[in-house]
């Protein structure tokens, strides 16, 4: 599935000052993987030792979070867009 | 001022004071760090005594460069001993600090404060804010005072007391067709757009801080000592949080000596992600989508859960939560015991104190502060129908034939 990624602004400056990527994914994990491939210093932004999500990183497919969905296992539509932000907004 | 960076809670690193906050190595949240005080807790005392009675006589205490000041003063708000209710409940000294009291009748007052100030000395002209109501209130009316343009986004369907306080300030109201979790995410994605200061955003670090003043204030209002037990509410639990760093802060300067008190917090049964959290064990906050009547708490990917998490287990307090029932009896308790008008989080405080005190974790000896954060002017419905008015014509006979004198047979 091809999927568009919207990085926020605090990730641009390690994507090459990109807004957004094309990926390729069967699931929101293996999307954020080929992200990984195309900007290696992503990885280490986003994801803990064991291969999941930091703490305060938000993923939302069309909007939903993907923690009420199946997290890094939600499958993906051609032409899904997601979107990862910082959760520490609010209150 | 002593505050020299913002530095990440998770991992430490720091960044100037500028308008950011969030880490780019690991996306954890900043907050400011502080130098160590150079003046001794004598002179720190005296500063705050000799200053006026707003939230500023601790400016030595937050995140500002110049002298601070703003035009709607805001804080040393009534810390009342709530002796009916105490004795209600079976506690021994129970204090309920009445943020009502407020310019807008809020707490909130308190953080748009602080970052309203950090906004001008960065040079911002525009404030914003994601809202569940209080915060629109505060943003409106403090930026009508300080001239600034002014964007609030709310839930579409918040209580219409809100929206309609929150209009007459002259600001603009942009009403989203979601829930909290939903607006939040929007301004997150403007925020990185536009160059407006989001108090709850971009200037979230020093926003929060004003939060301390809560605790600073019961402080002094107590005579420079700690209460043994806090119970506040928590939605995002930057309050909660916030709250216990004053306090500590204070300890750490000298000006109050002991132990940070056990931290109790409240949340609605029908957005408990914290509560839920706390009660299994772990400080994983899995998102809820909220239903309560408790709007200005429903928040259901709360920022700083995990924080609160561990502030409650660290200090020996809880978190609980209560269905709308219990806080529709909670808000009828305090006002009936103390006659403080809350709206509905405070019901929530309300009642989680209730439920502690029934339950006996609260100790006789125990001096317990109760945080009050908003006015039940804000949340009228929540009391529709949960009282009688006897109508009658105006006649002194009809009159007594409603309330009949003592001892006089009508």
């Amino acid at each position: 599935m091809a999927v568009t990624v919207k990085l926020p602004t605090q990730l641009r400056d390690a994507a090459g000052g990109a807004t957004s990527a094309r990926v390729e994914g069967g699931t929101v994990g293996e999307a954020l993987e080929a992200l990984y491939n195309e900007h290696g210093e992503l990885r280490g932004r986003l994801s803990d030792d064991g291969g999941g999500l930091h703490r305060f990183v938000n993923v939302y497919i069309g909007g939903e979070d993907i923690r009420f969905l199946d997290g890094l296992d939600t499958p993906l539509s051609d032409g899904d867009e997601l979107t990862i932000l910082p959760a520490v907004a609010g209150g | 001022m002593p505050a020299d960076a913002l530095k990440c809670k998770e991992c430490s690193t720091t960044y100037p004071l500028d308008a950011r906050y969030v880490c780019e190595r690991c996306f954890g949240p900043l907050e400011v760090a502080y130098r160590a005080h150079e003046a001794s807790p004598e002179e720190l005392k005296r500063r705050i005594q000799a200053s006026p009675h707003t939230l500023w006589r601790y400016a030595d205490f937050l995140p500002l460069e110049g002298p601070a000041k703003s035009a709607l003063p805001t804080g040393w708000t009534p810390l009342v001993k709530a002796d009916r209710l105490a004795e209600r409940l079976g506690l021994g000294e129970l204090y309920i600090k009445n943020e009502t009291a407020n310019p807008t009748h809020s707490f909130k007052d308190r953080v748009v404060s602080v970052a309203l100030a950090r906004a001008k000395e960065l040079g911002f002209q525009t404030i914003a804010c994601a809202s569940t109501g209080n915060l629109a209130n505060a943003v409106s009316a403090h930026a009508a005072a300080a001239g600034l343009e002014s964007y609030v986004l709310i839930p579409a369907d918040l209580e219409q007391e809100k929206i309609l306080a929150t209009g007459a300030y002259g600001t603009n109201i942009v009403a989203i067709r979601g829930n909290y979790d939903a607006v939040n995410r929007l301004c997150t994605e403007i925020a990185g757009e536009r160059p407006w200061a989001f108090v709850n955003v971009n200037l979230r670090p020093y926003y929060a801080e004003g939060s301390k003043t809560l605790a600073f204030e019961t402080a002094e209002q107590l005579g420079w000592e700690l209460p043994d037990r806090v119970v506040a509410p928590i939605a995002s639990g930057s309050l909660f949080t916030k709250v216990a760093r004053g306090y500590q802060e204070f300890i750490d300067a000298g000006l109050l000596s002991g132990e940070l008190p056990a931290f109790n917090g409240a949340q609605a049964l029908g957005c408990s992600p914290v509560a839920t959290a706390y009660a299994e064990g772990t400080d994983v906050c899995r998102p809820v989508k909220p239903d309560t009547i408790a709007k200005s708490l429903a928040i259901g990917n709360p920022a700083d859960g995990p924080y609160a998490v561990e502030l409650a287990r660290k200090t020996e307090g809880g978190i609980d939560s209560v269905t709308d029932d219990e806080i529709r009896a909670g808000i009828r308790l305090l006002a009936e015991t103390t006659g403080i008008f809350t709206e509905t989080a405070g019901g929530v405080t309300t009642a989680v104190l209730a439920k502690l005190a029934e339950r006996g974790d609260i100790g006789r000896d125990e001096r317990v502060v109760a945080y009050i954060t908003g006015d039940g002017l804000k949340t009228l419905d929540t009391v529709r129908d949960t009282f009688e008015v006897t109508e009658i014509a105006p006649s002194l006979d009809e009159f007594d034939a409603a309330f009949a004198p003592e001892g006089v047979a009508v």
